[in-house]
């Protein structure tokens, strides 16, 4: 975006104003995605889906008995509710007084924080384990086909192994998370930590720098921008780790109860199973928004090419 | 200039890859380079200048012959941080600020902070970029970037300089200007330089001698002296003498095997510098 007046120095005023402007952009289109997504799906079941009956529609008091002129079974109120009926039920009080939306609200905190640990645990074990390929190749052809494997095994395959052998606690669900979080985390700081210009490594070499230094001051530097991308796709997989992650161990307080009830129920309520998607997904996006986050903080001075702000 | 020289090359030789398809890249080379010398070394494409470069820097090992930097082994010499290198590309480090980027050498041997900042300060005022201390690198012109590498280079003082084409990338204005540049600062600093070009013009204006390499196996032809004053501004390259020591230079280039610029066919010619490289 705006390649040719990036590449030059932009005056700071100027930086500041665009980058405001920069800032809500991304912002603005998502949310005509998702509008564009809500017209699509109502207007499918305008088009196809079960007859509309509303003696007054939205509390309008506009009456509406729409017959869909054409039957597509897929496009039903129970594979499709209504938007504005998911959106109701985030609203409708359980027995014991609380609504949908503060109880998955509870489950979703309770799931972040479990994710937030096994993504932690993922990210330092995945740099760990590339810092140590990187150095000794002997290692990285015994390991990295090893890590290649290790992630064609299905997850919800491992899980109750890992959370049954580590006790049944959120120790399990993070370690669950973070088979999820180190592989992107190892490949791309692998790819990151080699990236660097063959002469930067020359030039520390006539410092006499040891491994220790040009570690610290030229790999994991250059491997910055790398990293981050594999962080945006592990912070997005940890909310999906936790969540399987709670599956076998019988966690109540998390999501996954939320969406394994919401399941079991949902000829009855398919808006609570919607509603539970919705909020794991607010739960995925909000971990990549903070890691893009610290992104921009941490890659204040780079290239405006290579933050990937934007992405 | 008494003494023993900076640099003692004695035999050196290098021969790339194993038994099979084994390329000598350079062969039989004796080299003499004392104290506040300006040397460069001139050929065609893929004769091993940038390897022999390199080997003096420690940072290829020759397969015969001896390197001695300061009557010392080069990899002492390397570890002794003795060198300062200068590539044809600044490799400045995007994530530091120019500032950064010339204490990175100081950072690395362990002074003190109050101390790196001080000489950084002092080296990008050797090279007129003090006002850009606190830029990032990709801030500024390519120009100002090499500066920036020579100042970074120059931060720890070392015995010699080993610049690689350092002015290869920048467009002929700048290079001139560069030239000047780094002669000011030769001068100011006495430092020993080692400068690998293929600009004849280059290589006569800066240096006080100029080493003329052939190719397959690269070997020093000639050693030309530059006895022009050692003053040398814009008007020196409108001498007489100048003039005659480019002939020179060309004329030492072409009894070499391969003609200057033109080192065979394309395909040979990248394959020789990719293993020069």
């Amino acid at each position: 975006m705006a390649t040719a007046a990036a590449s030059v120095a932009p005056p700071a005023v100027e930086s500041g104003r665009r980058s405001t402007r920069r800032r809500l952009r991304p912002a603005f289109g998502f949310l005509v995605i998702v509008a564009i997504l809500v017209v699509a799906w109502e207007a499918a079941k305008w088009l196809a889906g079960d007859p509309w009956r509303y003696d007054s529609f939205l509390g309008t008091g506009i009456a509406i008995d729409h017959r869909p002129p054409f039957r597509i079974a897929q496009f039903n109120d129970i594979n499709l509710p209504h938007v504005w009926d998911i959106a109701a039920i985030f609203f409708t009080a359980d027995a014991r007084g609380q609504t949908l939306l503060q109880v998955l609200l509870g489950a979703g905190l309770f799931t972040l924080r479990n994710a937030a640990l096994g993504f932690a645990i993922g990210a330092v074990v995945g740099l760990g384990l590339a810092i140590v390929i990187v150095h000794i190749r002997l290692v990285e052809r015994a390991i990295v086909p090893l890590l290649v494997v290790s992630q064609t095994i299905p997850i919800i395959a491992i899980a109750p192994l890992i959370v049954i052998g580590l006790r049944a606690d959120w120790l399990g669900v993070a370690v669950v998370t973070s088979y999820l979080t180190f592989f992107p985390v190892t490949i791309a700081a692998i790819r990151g930590m080699r990236s660097y210009d063959p002469r930067a490594y020359e030039l520390m070499t006539s410092y006499a720098a040891g491994r220790r230094t040009i570690l610290w001051k030229l790999r994991l530097p250059a491997s910055t921008a790398y990293l981050f991308t594999a962080f945006k796709v592990g912070a997005t997989g940890s909310i999906v780790g936790a969540i399987v992650g709670e599956l076998p161990s019988g966690i109540t307080q998390g999501l996954a109860r939320q969406i394994l009830t919401a399941m079991q129920y949902y000829t009855l309520a398919p808006g609570k199973l919607w509603a539970a998607v919705v909020v794991a997904s607010v739960l995925g996006i909000g971990a990549f928004l903070l890691v893009v986050l610290v992104e921009r903080r941490v890659l204040r001075g780079a290239r405006p090419d290579e933050t990937g702000a934007d992405a | 200039m008494t003494g023993a020289p900076v640099v003692e090359l004695v035999g050196v030789s290098k021969r790339f890859g194993g038994t099979a398809g084994a390329v000598d890249a350079l062969s039989g080379i004796d080299l003499r380079i004392d104290r506040g010398d300006f040397v460069s070394l001139i050929g065609p494409s893929g004769c091993g200048k940038s390897t022999l470069l390199r080997i003096v820097g420690d940072l290829i090992a020759p397969t015969t012959g001896n390197v001695t930097v300061n009557g010392k082994p080069a990899a002492r010499a390397r570890l002794d941080r003795d060198y300062g290198m200068v590539f044809q590309v600044p490799v400045l480090f995007d994530w530091r600020t120019v500032q950064k980027n010339v204490e990175l050498p100081l950072e690395i041997i362990g002074s003190p902070k109050s101390e790196r900042a001080a000489k950084a300060s002092a080296m990008l005022a050797l090279v007129e970029l003090s006002a850009f201390a606190g830029h990032r690198p990709w801030q500024l012109s390519g120009g100002m970037q090499q500066r920036v590498a020579i100042a970074r280079a120059l931060a720890l003082d070392p015995a010699i300089l080993l610049m690689d084409e350092p002015f290869g990338a920048l467009d002929e204005m700048t290079r001139e200007r560069m030239n000047i540049e780094l002669l000011r600062i030769w001068q100011r600093t006495g430092t020993t330089v080692i400068f690998v070009t293929h600009s004849i013009p280059e290589a006569v204006f800066l240096s006080t001698r100029v080493a003329v390499m052939s190719a397959r196996p690269g070997r020093i032809t000639h050693l030309i002296d530059i006895d022009l004053p050692r003053e040398r501004n814009v008007e020196t390259r409108e001498t007489e003498r100048y003039f005659e020591l480019v002939t020179e230079v060309r004329e030492a280039l072409r009894a070499g095997e391969a003609p200057v610029g033109d080192g065979g066919p394309a395909s040979a010619r990248v394959r020789a510098e990719g293993i020069a490289g």
